[in-house]
């Protein structure tokens, strides 16, 4: 046990000189957490679009000026030839085409058409959009028709509520994420690279002949680069997330930071197990860095986990970061406890073990192979 | 000797951090002689000569060269390409996985030989260094004799006027020292009026040479010829001579070493190899190897480099599991568990192995608890070690810090912390000076002598050899003789160890010394224009282009990374097509039905329809519902109210509740829709029951989807994929570039060879930009071929934008190599700084019209922007050249300016 604590204390010292390390480490939980949750919105939100009124009414304005922030940013207005060209250029998702005479068609119940185009290849917000700027223009239709006729009651009301995030405000979810996605991308990188430094550099092998186990030179790897990880990852929990972007956290901190526990485990795991696969850095780079964005894009972090076909989930669920996004979300948003989360905690640690006991196989066999 | 000196320095000081490393050194340096720089080791030499060379930028002071003042930059490019540099360490400006010949060529085309000249003179070269049977083996392959004439090959391929070798013999057999020393003195008989100057810590070889430059602390001690020195102070060699100018202070406490002699008693075996034998491959490093050393004996190894001294140490250490026969540690057969025998075993590898960012007092500190020595001992047990070491001195410096010298004391001092009973050590004085040997040595002998501590050392050192109790010869992995040094000598009835080891040496390698003795190439044409060969363009695309394919060779060697870079975006390609969706289905749900009338089950039908939703088995009450989503087995929850179909059948407003988990906002946003979608289907269906109530719209709302009628989300992540892995697997490969060229060592070329910045970075770019392209190309493949995304709009527009944007990723990745020191930075510099704008900025999941802020900025800052408009434009859009121009400019610009920033933040000198 000694053994361990003093080489992670080791890695400590050595990561204090490394100042773009450190650099980088800051950045990766202020920054990098900070900006696309303030500026990246993933629900519908500043949608760009812009109305070609050919018709200039008072219906047409009313339709312009329900488009409301901060659903869209405000409409620009549009000429009807320069349509494709915009479009083309992708600098609005939504163009709104209103014809000329609308006002008046309507009023004699002619039944025109408005048209709203979509750029179909923003694919996040072109669904969610669409249906948000058919209800409001049939909402302006019909309170224009019912200033002219009786107002028809509807049987039934729909009564949406969501919970754990009612206003379903993206920032919450992506600050949360982006927090998930870094701590990925540095325990691997940490832990495998320091490995893999150690090799180029020969020390190593001088600590493979000291009585020392590999066992305790890699678990004095994952606590060290963990502790790290962790500590910076509740401060940005606490300072970033709840505090610079106001994000409630609704369950317990600890239980989550036990969350990061167990999954840096596995990680950094993996990111050494990784580092023994390959005999250099740039090796190691081209490895672990599509491993790390299947491992960000596909765990249900960025797009919703059901809709992957059966296959991809499949093979996921050998991720870590699957289940630990999963626990995340549980966690922080839903404020789930112990009782719900634990088969997440299972299989990640599961995971752990695994990448651990495979890296312990062939950790020996690749420190010696490298022939010099 | 001519008149004019062929290097003059005035008040030249140098320092790093706060070191002062060369200390207001005034030097006129003689032309056309052998120049040797001698003294131990972190006194300044090597900066002297990295000076000189103009590899290292100078802080302090004047430095003319070849009658130039290199301290201005133009006339230093001026004089460069008449100067060769050959730095410390066997072959580290070399390219291990390249050829013999690939490496002299590559030096070639950086001077503009053309392709006769090139091949003439490196045939030549190596048929006079005795490498011409060699010259399709790859560098690393070489042994360090054979890697320092590769060097020399090298550094002689454009005929230089002045040849700089920094420790040019450090660590190389005697035979190949020999021959390394005959080949020059040969070449300089052929080129007189060459200068050379070398840096060396072997005494015996510096009295051979023309003058001399005594160097200590940072300061000239004394200049001459050997006789002068040895004259001046009146003594017998050049060793004792050096001693004696050498300050009062250091001299004290050197005296001739005291070896007493082993008093022979039976200790016991300490060690013990039994028919030893290790492949790799087909390669066998060491073959049926067989020695016992007794307890207390100071045993030596005895060869040239890679011989298979340390990978016999290493079989001893269990490091390396012999592939035949048995070595044992105190009668034990070598187990790597036997955590016991390792106590009993300190370990100095060759390769500097200690923490470097640690400070000499943290290294001791660990390893003293790593040993577990007692905690209340630990403090006196370091203090004693850097005591009887020398480290006091250095105590809070960081290793990295140290010079060469005091490191290998360090790592002696580390490998006897614990007081082991043996100790095995790996080459442990190369690179120390005399006198610093000699302690180092009176130390060894302490141990054996006095508590009885076994010692097995390798060395190529023959006066180490003479002081050990016996010894053995090893050469290509064989014992070629075993005994005393005594013995050895009459054996062979030689005059010294030297002599007879050459003597085994050449009975074994039959005619090796004669190869060496082919003619030395004539360079007369070379010579008629001296000045042709000075005047250098500012812009060289053959430069340029020696990079480019050197580097395509280097990639090409390194099957591993290749099969990565072509393989790994297929295979990424597959997963995101096929895994990233934003079409939301099969939404999980569960019913919470209180009123169980035909009406709610028809309004429930409407869900369990839709492929959208998958039903969940009901809930019965809030706390369980509440539960279920909780735990995110439900996404959503519907509520009907008691008395639904009752107030329904009489007109009477009800209302539905639905929850949704919010966790996820954009899956929360669009399942909104498609419940709002399924309750109007609902609420028409109503209407259509009661025509009464019917009042059609008063207008309809015509939705065109543009661009992807189908509205899947494959049409639009295939091109944004694509723009996410030109950018991310380039960018990583090129981040490690120059960095990688620190850590080796080989960015010593572009300080000291005529080549510039420019050419440096864009011939690094294009081969991995090519590469690049054709993973462009296999994408597009992809995309058609299996996901049948068709590029609707122009492919030459397409392909365009991917040429530029690939080498704008690649630009970025050099910009980002050029300012980091560790590969290890490279990596997580490229990957952090690319995955936030490419992911997030660039139009991939987010349009960049709904960005705000810092976050709009950044996309337009960001290449990938401008591509992932060419890409979705040209695939899904069916646009052409015309409509895209603009973007192209936008690529274009970030092309030039990366490789802009680049160029200023590398740095084409060594500071």
């Amino acid at each position: 046990m000694s053994n361990i604590f003093r080489l992670g204390l080791k890695e400590l010292v050595s990561l204090r000189y490394d100042f773009v390390l450190v650099f980088l480490i800051v950045y990766s939980f202020t920054y990098a957490v900070y900006a696309p949750s303030r500026g990246a919105r993933m629900e519908l939100a500043n949608a760009s679009v812009a109305v070609v009124d050919e018709d200039e009414s008072p219906l047409s304005r009313r339709i312009h000026d329900a488009l409301l922030e901060p659903y869209f940013f405000p409409p620009a207005s549009l000429r009807v030839q320069d349509v494709d060209a915009a479009m083309d250029a992708a600098r609005y998702t939504f163009v709104i085409d209103i014809p000329p005479g609308f006002e008046a068609d309507v009023l004699r119940e002619r039944r025109p058409a408005v048209q709203v185009n979509v750029d179909a290849t923003a694919m996040s917000q072109a669904g969610s959009g669409t249906a948000y700027i058919s209800n409001v223009i049939a909402r302006e239709l019909d309170a224009f028709a019912r200033r002219a006729g009786p107002a028809a009651a509807t049987p039934v009301n729909l009564v949406m509520r969501a919970r754990f995030n009612p206003n379903l405000e993206s920032s919450w979810f992506m600050a949360v994420m982006q927090l998930v996605n870094n701590v990925t991308l540095l325990a691997i990188f940490l832990a495998g690279a320091a490995l893999i430094r150690e090799r180029e550099h020969g020390t190593i092998e001088h600590l493979l002949v000291m009585p020392l186990r590999p066992a305790e030179i890699m678990l004095a790897k994952i606590w060290a680069n963990g502790l790290v990880i962790v500590v910076a990852a509740v401060l940005c929990l606490r300072l970033v997330i709840e505090g610079w972007l106001d994000v409630p956290i609704a369950g317990s901190v600890p239980l989550f930071a036990a969350g990061i526990v167990v999954y840096l485990f596995a990680v950094t795991s993996l990111g050494i197990f990784l580092a023994t696969l390959v005999r250099s850095m740039p090796q190691f780079a081209l490895l672990a860095f599509p491993v790390f964005i299947v491992m960000n894009l596909l765990s249900g972090g960025t797009t919703p986990f059901e809709s992957m076909p059966p296959a991809v989930r499949a093979v996921m669920r050998f991720s870590p970061s699957t289940h630990f996004v999963s626990l995340s979300q549980a966690i922080l948003y839903r404020g789930a406890d112990l009782s719900i989360v634990w088969p997440q905690f299972a299989v990640t640690a599961g995971l752990g073990a695994l990448f651990f006991t495979g890296s312990l196989l062939r950790f020996r066999r690749t420190v010696t192979s490298a022939q010099s | 000797m001519t008149a004019t000196p062929v290097a003059r320095l005035r008040g030249v000081t140098h320092r790093y951090k706060n070191v002062l490393a060369v200390d207001a050194i005034d030097l006129e340096v003689p032309a056309g002689a052998m120049v040797g720089f001698i003294g131990p080791d972190g006194v300044g030499k090597s900066s002297v000569l990295a000076l000189i060379s103009g590899a290292r930028r100078i802080q302090q002071g004047h430095i003319e060269v070849l009658g130039v003042d290199i301290s201005r930059v133009r006339l230093r490019e001026s004089v460069c390409p008449r100067i060769a540099y050959m730095p410390q360490g066997l072959g580290r400006n070399l390219y291990p996985t390249l050829s013999v010949f690939e490496n002299v060529d590559f030096f070639g085309r950086l001077f503009g030989h053309a392709a006769a000249e090139r091949r003439r003179r490196i045939t030549e070269l190596l048929a006079a260094t005795g490498l011409a049977p060699f010259a399709d083996r790859a560098a690393m392959k070489l042994s360090g004799g054979m890697k320092q004439k590769l060097g020399l090959c090298c550094a002689l391929v454009h005929d230089p006027d002045l040849l700089i070798l920094d420790e040019p013999t450090t660590g190389v057999d005697p035979l190949s020292r020999r021959q390394f020393w005959e080949l020059l003195r040969r070449i300089r008989a052929d080129r007189p009026q060459m200068s050379v100057l070398i840096a060396t810590a072997y005494m015996e070889e510096a009295a051979d040479f023309d003058w001399l430059v005594a160097m200590d602390e940072g300061r000239v001690l004394a200049t001459g010829s050997p006789e002068e020195l040895r004259s001046r102070t009146g003594t017998g060699n050049l060793e004792a001579a050096f001693v004696a100018l050498l300050p009062e202070h250091k001299r004290h406490g050197h005296a001739g070493l005291q070896i007493s002699p082993r008093a022979r008693r039976d200790h016991g075996v300490a060690i013990e190899a039994r028919g030893l034998t290790r492949r790799f491959g087909d390669f066998t490093a060491v073959d049926n190897v067989s020695f016992r050393i007794e307890r207390g004996e100071i045993f030596g190894f005895l060869g040239s480099n890679g011989c298979g001294k340390t990978t016999t140490m290493k079989m001893l250490t269990g490091l390396l599991p012999a592939t035949q026969g048995q070595a044992l540690l105190f009668g034990r057969t070598v187990d790597t568990r036997d955590m016991g025998t390792r106590r009993r075993v300190g370990y100095m590898s060759q390769a500097f192995s200690l923490y470097t960012e640690l400070t000499v007092r943290q290294n001791l500190d660990l390893h003293a608890r790593l040993f577990h020595l007692p905690a209340g001992a630990i403090g006196t047990r370091v203090s004693e070690m850097a005591d009887r070491f020398g480290l006091v001195d250095y105590i809070d410096q960081r290793a990295e810090s140290l010079p060469l010298g005091i490191r290998q004391r360090l790592s002696l001092a580390v490998a006897v912390i614990h007081g082991p009973e043996m100790l095995i050590l790996d080459e442990p004085t190369s690179g120390v000076d005399p006198v610093a040997r000699d302690t180092f040595w009176q130390l060894l002998i302490d141990l054996a002598r006095n508590d009885g501590v076994t010692i097995f050392i390798s060395t190529h050192f023959m006066n180490e050899a003479e002081r050990c109790d016996r010894i053995s010869l090893m050469h290509a992995g064989r014992v070629l003789a075993q005994g005393s040094p005594a013995e050895l000598v009459r054996a062979r009835s030689a005059g010294s160890l030297e002599a007879a080891f050459i003597g085994y040496l050449e009975e074994v390698t039959g005619d090796a010394a004669a190869k060496v003795s082919a003619p030395v190439p004539r360079t007369e044409d070379a010579r008629a224009f001296p000045e042709s060969a000075a005047r250098q363009p500012v812009f060289s695309p053959s430069r340029l282009w020696a990079y480019a394919r050197r580097e395509a060779m280097e990639i090409r060697r390194d099957p591993v990374r290749l099969a990565f870079a072509l393989l790994g975006p297929l295979i990424l390609m597959m997963a995101f097509g096929y895994g990233i969706s934003f079409d939301v289905e099969d939404l999980s749900y569960a019913v919470l039905d209180r009123d169980r009338s035909p009406q709610s089950r028809a309004y429930l039908e409407n869900f369990a329809g839709s492929r959208y939703f998958s039903e969940r088995a009901p809930v019965s009450n809030h706390a369980e519902l509440e539960q279920r989503l909780r735990s995110g087995e439900l996404k959503l929850a519907i509520e009907i109210p008691p008395q639904f179909g009752r107030h329904l059948k009489r007109g009477r407003p009800t209302e539905v509740g639905v929850w949704i988990d919010g966790a996820s906002p954009m899956r929360a946003d669009t399942s909104r829709g498609y419940i709002e979608g399924v309750h109007l289907q609902y609420l028409d269906k109503l209407r259509r029951l009661d025509p009464k109530a019917h009042s059609p719209p008063v207008a309809d709302i015509e939705v065109r989807y543009r661009y992807n009628q189908a509205f899947k989300s494959v049409y639009a992540m295939v091109p944004g994929v694509t723009m996410l892995l030109l950018i991310f697997i380039p960018a990583m490969m090129t981040a490690v570039g120059v960095a990688r060229e620190k850590e080796m060592g080989s960015i010593t070329n572009l300080y000291a060879t005529p080549v510039t910045g420019t050419e440096f970075l864009l011939g690094k770019q294009l081969p991995y930009a090519g590469i690049a392209f054709l993973n462009f190309i296999s994408l597009i493949l992809l995309a058609v071929l299996v996901f049948e995304v068709p590029v609707k709009g122009s492919l030459a527009a397409l392909s365009i934008g991917a040429a530029l944007y690939v080498f704008a990723s690649t630009g970025f990745g050099l910009l980002v190599s050029s300012f980091v020191q560790t590969q290890v930075a490279g990596i997580f510099a490229a990957g952090i700084l690319t995955m936030l704008p490419v992911v997030q900025f660039s139009g991939l999941l987010i349009p960049v019209s709904s960005l705000s802020g810092g976050a709009r900025a950044m996309g337009y800052l960001f290449p990938s922007t401008y591509f992932q408009k060419v890409s979705l434009g040209a695939f899904t859009k069916a646009l052409g050249i015309q409509d895209l121009m603009h973007n192209f400019l936008a690529l274009a610009l970030f092309v030039f300016m990366y490789l802009l920033l680049g160029r200023m933040l590398l740095r084409t000198q060594e500071r």
